[in-house]
């Protein structure tokens, strides 16, 4: 299976931090209140952080 | 795969007035989830609620809407259902809206036994309005109205609507954001009256208060005390003091009350 491929909406993103937190391969980071995506290899596709952003800001795609 | 939330969202109207982190918007999407699992068609869906910042809900949402009275959600909802039984409602809203002004159209709606889908968003404060307690702050917890500590016994909405006879009830908390969407689905499914309380959060009003220093560390709390029923059945009322019971609480089968309403229409005109 290929990387999944993250997607930001930044102008939804309000950088709450919850992605990021609950993230269990450290995939994201903020950069000040906007989510950065700095280790996409790392990604295994698990969902938690498209699941629990409450903005609707973050996209996994598994295509 | 990355779930198409756009097909049940109002064009235009993202991002939402939430605040950062505000646990509404979690399960607003878990709503949206459990509506597609059940296939439910649009135009055959009512989606009511009254006021506070969960009651800010239905105007996202691409179904036919009511956003109503403060307290008064469920009182709509039941007109919708008595005059078009054939349509899914859903009723979504906050504590405060629910439990404490709306308290007693919540119980009796739950007495009834009518078929719709409850979603109640317990934040335990009353977000919308700057942070007054609710009947569900936690004793001791501060609010704007009580800045020395709450006073006040909480409501447990969940036992609160089996108590009043909800036919399903079932709880989760915002960072169980995968099963949002299972338990808001079994509650469509079920026939009657099904009450699903999601324990979120109000970093804003409530949080900041509290000493939480991030709605994560408020999210971590509630991965820390949940405890699945199956799990709680084995533990002592002790064991399971400051712990939050997830999953389905009761499920049973009681006639509905469309139906029982049907049957006096049925009597009152043979005679
Ligand atoms: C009759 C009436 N009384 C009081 C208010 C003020 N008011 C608006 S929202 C609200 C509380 C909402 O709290 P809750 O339902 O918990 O929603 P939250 O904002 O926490 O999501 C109150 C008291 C009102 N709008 N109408
Ligand atoms: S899908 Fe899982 S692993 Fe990938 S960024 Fe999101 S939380 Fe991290
Ligand atoms: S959870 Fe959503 S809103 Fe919060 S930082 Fe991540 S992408 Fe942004
Ligand atoms: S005040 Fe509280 S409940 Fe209202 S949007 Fe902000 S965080 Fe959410
Ligand atoms: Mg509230």
């Amino acid at each position: 299976m290929s990387t999944p491929r993250l997607e930001i909406i930044e102008q939804y993103c309000k950088g709450c931090s919850i992605c990021v937190e609950f993230c269990p391969t450290n995939v994201l980071e903020m950069d000040g209140f906007l989510v950065k995506v700095v280790r996409p290899e790392a990604c295994i596709g698990c969902m938690q952080c498209e699941l629990r952003c409450p903005d609707f800001a973050i996209k996994v795609h598994k295509d | 795969m990355s779930f198409d939330y756009d097909k049940y969202l109002r064009p235009g109207k993202l991002p939402h007035i939430w605040c950062p982190g505000c646990g509404h918007g979690i399960i607003l999407k878990g709503l949206l989830r459990a509506i597609d699992a059940c296939e439910l068609n649009k135009d055959n869906t009512a989606i009511v609620s009254g006021i506070g910042c969960a009651s800010r809900l239905p105007g996202y949402v691409d179904f036919n809407t009511l956003h109503t009275a403060h307290g008064r959600a469920a009182a709509f909802a039941t007109g919708i259902k008595m005059a078009k039984p054939e349509m899914n409602v859903l009723v979504v809203g906050g504590d405060g809206d629910g439990v404490a002004i709306g308290g007693n159209h919540f119980i009796h709606a739950c007495r009834r036994n009518i078929d719709m889908t409850y979603v109640i968003c317990n934040n335990f404060i009353y977000g919308m309005t700057g942070g007054q307690f609710s009947p569900c702050t936690p004793t001791g917890d501060r609010a704007s109205t009580t800045p020395y500590g709450n006073p006040d016994p909480v409501f447990d909405i969940s036992q609160l609507a089996i108590g009043a006879g909800a036919t399903f009830v079932a709880r989760s908390t915002s960072f169980h954001a995968a099963q949002i969407d299972k338990l808001i689905a079994e509650g469509i499914r079920h026939k009657g009256m099904a009450v699903i309380e999601i324990l979120d959060d109000c970093p804003t009003t409530y949080g900041r208060r509290n000493k939480f220093r991030s709605v994560v560390d408020m999210m971590k709390r509630f991965k820390e005390q949940a405890v699945p029923v199956a799990k709680a059945e084995k533990m002592s009322k002790e064991e399971l003091d400051s712990k939050i019971v997830t999953g389905i609480l009761h499920r049973e089968e009681r006639p509905e009350y469309c139906e029982q309403y049907a049957q006096v229409v049925k009597t009152a005109r043979s005679l």
